[in-house]
């Protein structure tokens, strides 16, 4: 991964991370995005945006263990931006924009007596990212590319 | 408010993290859907739940709640107890219902102003 974007001071090196996600197992779900939150902890950012992305991680991770086979999550961290990749082979989403409407959930009801389905998954991902892209082939799988500014936006 | 004074005035149990009574509760969010939580709870909120499977050290962590707070006498099964305990995630107990114990809460932080 290289030619981040412009602004970059010659040093600055975009840091990459890549993490695994199983499909289906529940009591892993939250493992990749935990790692990436501790790393995050030891760059001195801002708590308030390194919580930004830690939710919307967990629910792009969370997606992946409900609906898909098996993904991976990469994350590439630069002094202005972290972006996540979240890509997974799976059924894919018939409808995104029915997919981001809170409260639309297809999770199943074992899924939700746990707690995950309650269909916020996408739309707290779009709350806690500056930049959301969502791609996604019917019995193929999803991309999700989100980023998250480390500083105010306008700074 | 810290932990501490919340566990000494509702007779609540302490699963994990029992060195780490001293962080400072700043309020309360309650509910039993795990992103509902990650969307509306609050960094220092004291998290009140029924779930007692692995993910809820995950949501805690990743949130930074102070405490989770399992009602209804739910008790954390050996891997949620071992991975709160190296997430230095406070978990915590109560047989009271939900209702009950958040009403009691609800007063003691209305006492010290905080709702």
């Amino acid at each position: 991964m290289s030619g981040i974007g412009s602004g970059i001071t010659g040093e600055m090196k975009e840091m990459t991370y890549a993490f695994p996600i199983e499909g289906g197992d529940f009591i892993k779900a939250g493992h990749a995005s935990s790692n990436i939150k501790k790393i995050l902890n030891q760059l001195s950012l801002d708590p308030a945006i390194i919580r930004r992305i830690a939710v919307a991680m967990y629910e792009a991770e969370v997606n992946v263990v409900a609906h898909a086979y098996r993904g991976s999550m990469k994350v590439f961290i630069s002094p202005e931006k972290i972006r996540v990749r979240v890509e997974d082979e799976g059924p894919g989403i018939p409808d995104i924009e029915k997919a981001m409407q809170e409260g639309y959930s297809t999770a199943s009801e074992k899924v939700r007596e746990m707690g995950f389905g309650a269909g916020m998954g996408l739309s707290n991902i779009k709350k806690n990212t500056d930049k959301l892209d969502i791609r996604s082939t019917i019995n193929k799988g999803t991309v999700v590319e989100m980023t998250t500014f480390t500083k105010p936006k306008e700074a | 408010m810290r932990i501490e004074d919340i566990i000494q005035e509702l007779g609540i149990t302490v699963f994990t993290g029992g060195t780490l009574l001293q962080r400072p509760v700043r309020g309360a969010y309650v509910s039993d859907m795990l992103s509902d939580v990650m969307g509306r709870a609050k960094e220092s909120d004291l998290w009140v739940t029924m779930q007692t499977h692995k993910n809820i050290v995950a949501v805690a962590s990743l949130k930074d709640v102070t405490a989770v707070l399992i009602v209804n006498g739910g008790k954390p099964d050996e891997d949620t107890l071992a991975l709160a305990e190296s997430e230095k995630i406070v978990l915590l107990g109560t047989h009271e219902a939900t209702f009950t114990v958040c009403g009691r809460l609800y007063q003691l932080m209305e006492r010290d102003a905080m709702v």
